[in-house]
């Protein structure tokens, strides 16, 4: 096939990328070549918009191993072990074809944590859809929960927390983030970097078909009327040869016979060998008709830019090709010798013995087009004027019901009961908690993880709903108990080439990278999703956060759900009474304007950090953070965890009760302490300046308001269970 | 006591199995599936998961696998065997106990805790057992057990229905059937009642930390019956 400009752009390249190719090879390039950089160059794998900003975010801490750029992130746990993690999108794949786009969405990333030696041992998931009402809502939430589901559940890896949302921004573009974690050894840590020459290049898994072709160009353009037909460019997985391969790999990796190793992920073979030679600084030479095939007749550049999934490069020491093969064997997989590393740093392949393709590796790395693509600032909305005889006309218990039904604060009950979060035998916290945590196995250690995104938040204002996702998740582990030590991002967003989007990218960008800076919170891997519009309708900004922590003593994890009667909530933290943005003014008072509730990232860490010292010292009982539906509604989720009820004492404040009660404020913390403790505990609060509010004390089964409001536990829990099974019957 | 757990490939419940009989007291051996032999064993255990990806149906593939001829003919000669989840699936296919088991009634994967009535305790497994109710978790797709007219008559005349679904009261009902199993039969035996199938994963509730404890008093009294 003859190519030529008009190919090119057919290939997602923009007509001075392809000039800037036939410049940097000084002639033209063949169709196979062209299908190599156009995989290589698309926004998926070359993050062309993005990579300027993203150097702004804050990456580096005492606990860091590695920061972004590596198949994952990794950070220290102490002892000599260390977790490895990463979040990542499959949200196009996701929309055309749900069970199969999730499902190797969750089993690309567990690939990219177990590539670095490490055996998944948790994952989760931040799931976004459309309207509820919306046609394609409840096929696409089915398929992608099953998907999902299939998947992790047949890897025999728990699924321990995730979070989802519906707005109708998602309508024609779903989000499907996946994040795992996994373990390992501090000093078995595999990396992506080749080295040495003449090097065997060893490819195993599973075959190479014609499934998944352009998907990673296909994940970076926007939607249109014809979507279907983008059907196969989904990749298919097989998560019975995941499993066998991880099992492979990490009895080869218990060896040492592996010099680098980088999985198929996006755009393949041809992704995987391009970075491995990039960052040792070497050429690849491999030769095609060697590569496992699924179908014959396959074509280089079918070979070049398959997705087939479940598939690994290696490469090897020289000589231990042999005992290599045995474990490959043992598992029934794949293995092929395919190449070898070279001098000449280029990537070469050959084909029925000529050479198909000959490019210096640089010209498709370091080369890529960067862009400093134009945006534009965000104001901060002004705030409304509530009127306050509205808000004191509301009624408690209708608004509860409301708020407690609604899809974005319902139990997600019916969502992870189809995720094994059992497995493994070391889950002691399960989904629908703060945070999911695991034992480490065999330790007294624990890992918390919790993933979290508020589009609402930073639609109104970008820069503060960078900062609050952040802060959210930090929240949501220290709630467990756990000390924050880094995070993930998964940057969802619309066209790159719209200002506004691309606006609200770079001032998300800047809060997560301010709050995890302040926090010592650093971002240790990530991903970036644009174009998740169809035709010129984009998503809200939704930069989704997942957060690691550690407890250094599982038996003083912290669970929310109330322990005992008698005894006392405090509120951590200072209730203003911010309404804007928050649910109350959303689904209640019908009000889409204003700022978000404003971030003090001082507060939020001496909150924290004083929380975690009560912790500590064992004073406290439970614990939640304050979210999404305010004060009210995190006391509600306590009593339902825990079966039990609350007198609330009357807050004598300035703000009305309905203000208070609903008021999503930040840095605020729900916790129960023994009344014995209350002075020990008030005083250490004191001392570090930190604002509280004695809120209620724990009763049996009622919800008590005040003499007109009672409610009861059950009437509670059914407003909060019942919206989920009705929508999914 | 002697243990032995089988790995298939796709298992992904046999080193929490591992850790189960281990932490008991078993001295606990894990096994290939390509193995021909079986090495001296008191129990038998095939673990949980997705043996051969559940390809063409749960258990059955694994059901054909070397070291099951091994297995087959140390249930035959009265050995004890017990299968959990995808285990118990292959113990189906294998016909080392009756019956079938189909997809769950709502089509959906369930992971939760439920409640299992043990009815039956004469036999090794829950001989002694001091409680009638216990609380265990389930956690699979293919769970819904099923069997002709004749077959549940049969069954029920023998005494081979191992555990039920229940309430926490040991109630049995449609309600609290988490996944439409004839009868609400959680776990069924051989005639013989040395072979073992269930669904739900003692071995997931052996720590106050877990999901719960009544997976310990289980592999407490079975090793005491062992013994």
């Amino acid at each position: 096939m003859l190519v030529n400009e008009k190919v090119a752009i057919e290939h997602g390249l923009k007509s001075d990328e392809y000039k800037k190719i036939c410049k940097l090879l000084k002639r033209t390039p063949n169709i196979t070549e062209l299908g190599i950089f156009s995989a290589m160059w698309n926004e998926h794998c070359s993050y062309k918009s993005s990579r300027i900003h993203l150097k702004k975010l804050h990456t580096k801490g005492k606990k860091v191993i590695q920061g972004p750029g590596e198949n994952a992130g990794v950070i220290d746990i102490e002892d000599g072990d260390a977790i490895v993690f990463k979040i990542e999108s499959h949200n196009h794949p996701s929309f055309i074809e749900p069970y199969q786009g999730a499902a190797t969405g969750v089993g690309g990333i567990m690939r990219d944590v177990f590539t670095m030696g490490a055996r998944p041992i948790a994952n989760l998931n931040s799931i976004h859809f459309g309207s509820p009402q919306h046609k394609k809502t409840k096929n696409l939430l089915r398929g992608v929960v099953h998907g999902i589901g299939g998947y992790g559940n047949c890897m025999g890896v728990p699924t321990i927390a995730g979070q989802t949302s519906f707005d109708s921004s998602y309508n024609g573009n779903i989000l499907v983030n996946a994040m795992t974690l996994g373990l390992v050894k501090k000093d078995k840590i595999f990396y992506s970097k080749a080295a040495g020459l003449n090097k065997p290049v060893i490819y195993v898994g599973s075959k190479t078909g014609r499934d998944g072709i352009h998907g990673a160009s296909m994940a970076s353009a926007s939607f249109d009327e014809k979507i279907e037909e983008k059907k196969p460019t989904v990749q298919v997985g097989d998560p019975f040869t995941e499993k066998l391969l991880l099992e492979a790999c990490l009895e080869l990796m218990s060896g040492d016979s592996i010099i680098a190793i980088q999985d198929m992920g996006a755009a393949g073979l041809t992704s995987s060998s391009i970075e491995m030679a990039s960052k040792g600084n070497l050429g690849i030479e491999i030769n095609l008709n060697k590569v496992p095939c699924r179908e014959t007749k396959m074509t280089p550049y079918e070979i070049m830019l398959s997705e087939s999934q479940e598939r690994m490069l290696i490469v090897l020491e020289s000589g231990k090709e042999e005992i290599a093969k045995k474990i490959f064997d043992k598992w029934n997989l794949d293995f092929a010798v395919i190449g070898k590393t070279t001098n000449t740093k280029n990537i070469e392949l050959f084909f029925d013995n000529k050479q198909v393709a000959n490019i210096p590796v640089n010209t498709l790395v370091e080369n890529s087009p960067m862009y400093d693509r134009k945006w534009k600032k965000s104001k901060l909305p002004k705030k409304n004027k509530i009127d306050k005889t509205k808000l004191r006309n509301l009624k408690i218990k209708d608004t509860l019901r409301k708020i407690l039904s609604s899809p974005n604060v319902c139990s997600k009950e019916w969502i992870w009961q189809q995720y094994d979060h059992t497995v493994m035998g070391d889950t002691i916290q399960k989904p629908g908690g703060d945070s999911g945590v695991v034992r480490v196995h065999k330790t007294d250690k624990a890992i918390a993880a919790t993933v979290d995104s508020s589009a609402t938040y930073c639609w109104a204002h970008p820069l503060t709903g960078g900062k609050q996702v952040v802060c959210e998740t930090w929240r949501n582990l220290i709630s467990v108990g756990a000390k924050p030590i880094a995070v993930t991002n998964c940057l969802n967003f619309g066209s790159p080439e719209k200002e506004e989007n691309m606006g609200e990218f770079v001032e998300c960008v800047q809060g997560i990278s301010e709050a995890c800076k302040y926090l010592d919170y650093p971002v240790v891997s990530g991903n970036v999703s644009f174009y998740n519009q169809t035709k010129d309708i984009g998503i809200k900004p939704t930069p989704a956060i997942g957060g690691v922590g550690l407890i250094k003593d599982y038996n003083k994890m912290i669970t929310m759900d109330f322990k005992e009667i008698d005894n006392i909530v405090l509120v951590i933290g200072k209730t203003e009474g911010h309404i804007d943005q928050s649910l109350l003014s959303r689904i209640i008072l019908n009000e889409k304007n204003g700022p978000p509730p404003e971030v003090n990232l001082f507060n939020e860490k001496n909150n924290g950090l004083t929380l975690l010292n009560l912790i500590e010292k064992n004073f406290i009982k439970s614990a939640h953070d304050v979210s999404l539906g305010g004060i009210i509604t995190a006391i509600i989720k306590m009593c339902i965890k825990g079966n039990k009820g609350i007198q609330i004492k009357k807050p004598k404040f300035l703000i009305n009760e309905i203000e208070y009660f609903f008021a999503e404020d930040q840095g605020r913390y729900l916790i129960e302490i023994n009344p014995k403790d209350f002075k020990e505990v008030t005083k250490i609060l004191d001392k570090n300046s930190v604002h509280y509010d004695e809120i209620g004390k724990i009763i049996d089964k009622d919800m008590i308001i005040d003499q007109k409001t009672k409610l009861t536990i059950d009437e509670l829990k059914s407003y909060n269970t019942n919206w989920f099974k009705g929508y999914m019957v | 006591m002697k243990s032995s757990v089988i790995t298939f490939p796709g298992s992904n419940c046999d080193r929490d199995m591992d850790v189960a009989l281990t932490k008991f007291g078993f001295k606990n051996k894990m096994v290939w599936h390509n193995d021909q032999e079986l090495p001296k064993s008191d129990l038998i255990v095939l673990p949980g998961g997705f043996s051969y990806g559940d390809y063409l149906r749960c258990g059955s593939m694994a059901s054909k696998s070397k070291i099951m001829n091994s297995v087959i003919n140390f249930a035959k000669s009265g050995g004890l065997v017990m299968g959990i989840c995808n285990g118990f699936q292959i113990l189906v296919e294998a016909g080392l106990v009756p019956g079938v088991l189909l997809r769950n009634k709502y089509l959906q994967f369930i992971c939760k805790n439920v409640h299992v009535k043990v009815d039956n305790k004469e036999n090794t497994f829950f001989k002694n057992l001091d409680k009638k109710v216990l609380e265990f978790h389930i956690a699979h797709n293919e769970g819904n057990y099923f069997c002709t007219n004749n077959q549940l008559k049969e069954i029920e005349d023998n005494n081979q229905i191992a555990i039920y679904y229940c309430d926490q009261n040991g109630n049995t009902n449609d309600q609290i059937n988490p996944n439409g199993s004839i009868k609400n039969i959680a776990g069924i035996f051989n005639k013989e009642k040395n072979v073992l199938g269930m669904m739900p994963h003692p071995e997931r509730m052996i720590d106050e930390s877990l999901s719960g404890e009544d997976g310990s008093i289980f592999f407490k009294n079975l090793l005491n019956n062992i013994k």
